[in-house]
């Protein structure tokens, strides 16, 4: 067996490739994980993309805020900031779940379950909770 | 999993060759993000007036420009770490993969400088343009 990694005719390409996703039984830890990288990529590519419009906005003086204040405030706009809203109390709920498991806790099947539940759903609640204090305010 | 060999051991830089700096990193300027950006949000939520006057005024005061200022630096390097990760993982090709990881280093940098020249400006010139 060990001969086989140092023959030089053997690429990395034709290693034996570990099982892929559709070996497995779909469960929450998947979908954390997967929602963890989707909200942290998303908020990366258009939230920071928003910041730097809303800063470069208001370092332009008040017609080029309302013109950043007209899109944002439009339906459209509101689609983006309340995605934007879930995508950061999501990503936060997961990398707290994170920050649990670098200490070495919640491996435990029903543990790990539990959490990854508790992640998806506080990221949900977090972001309506946001917007019922600015909505009803 | 085994402990590697002595040797690597002795180096402490593993697989990556650079040791785990990217994943502290990543967790330190995720605790910088999770201060930063809930001021950010609950400032703004608590602020209610979201006329040129009102969010510029809050914006020019001395802790919520410095808190931005943080929020910058610490947001850009966190998706610079988080989107490198992302290329390495669905780009396999290393002259792509190198060129993506550029572009990421170049556009991050920049990003940061931009927000941090935008606040700079409002902050000095009182809000005026």
């Amino acid at each position: 067996m060990e001969r086989n990694f140092v023959t030089k005719g053997r690429t990395m390409a034709n290693r034996p490739l570990s099982p892929h996703l559709q070996i497995w039984k779909w469960g929450p830890h998947m979908t954390v994980s997967i929602l963890h990288r989707i909200s942290g990529d998303g908020m990366a590519l258009v939230g920071l993309s928003v910041l730097l419009w809303w800063l470069g906005a208001l370092a332009g003086g008040p017609e080029s805020y309302e013109t950043f204040h007209d899109h944002a405030s439009s339906w459209y706009g509101m689609v983006v900031l309340v995605g934007l809203t879930w995508a950061f109390f999501n990503h936060m709920s997961s990398g707290i779940r994170h920050f649990v498991l670098d200490i070495g806790a919640g491996y435990e099947i029903d543990t790990n379950r539990t959490f990854s539940v508790v992640s998806i759903a506080s990221g949900i609640v977090l972001t309506a909770a946001f917007w019922a204090v600015i909505l009803l305010s | 999993m085994g402990n590697g060999t002595s040797i690597g051991r002795v180096r402490g830089l593993g697989a990556s060759h650079e040791g785990t700096n990217h994943w502290l990193m990543q967790r330190f300027t995720a605790v910088g993000n999770l201060v930063t950006v809930l001021f950010l949000g609950i400032s703004l939520a608590l602020l209610g007036d979201y006329s040129y006057a009102s969010v510029a005024g809050w914006l020019s005061s001395p802790l919520p420009a410095f808190m931005i200022a943080l929020l910058l630096i610490s947001t850009f390097w966190h998706a610079r770490l988080g989107l490198q990760i992302l290329i390495e993982d669905y780009l396999h090709e290393p002259g792509t993969k190198f060129g993506a990881i550029l572009l990421l280093n170049v556009a991050s940098f920049a990003g940061a400088a931009f927000g941090l020249f935008c606040l700079a400006r409002l902050v000095f010139a009182g809000g005026a343009a």
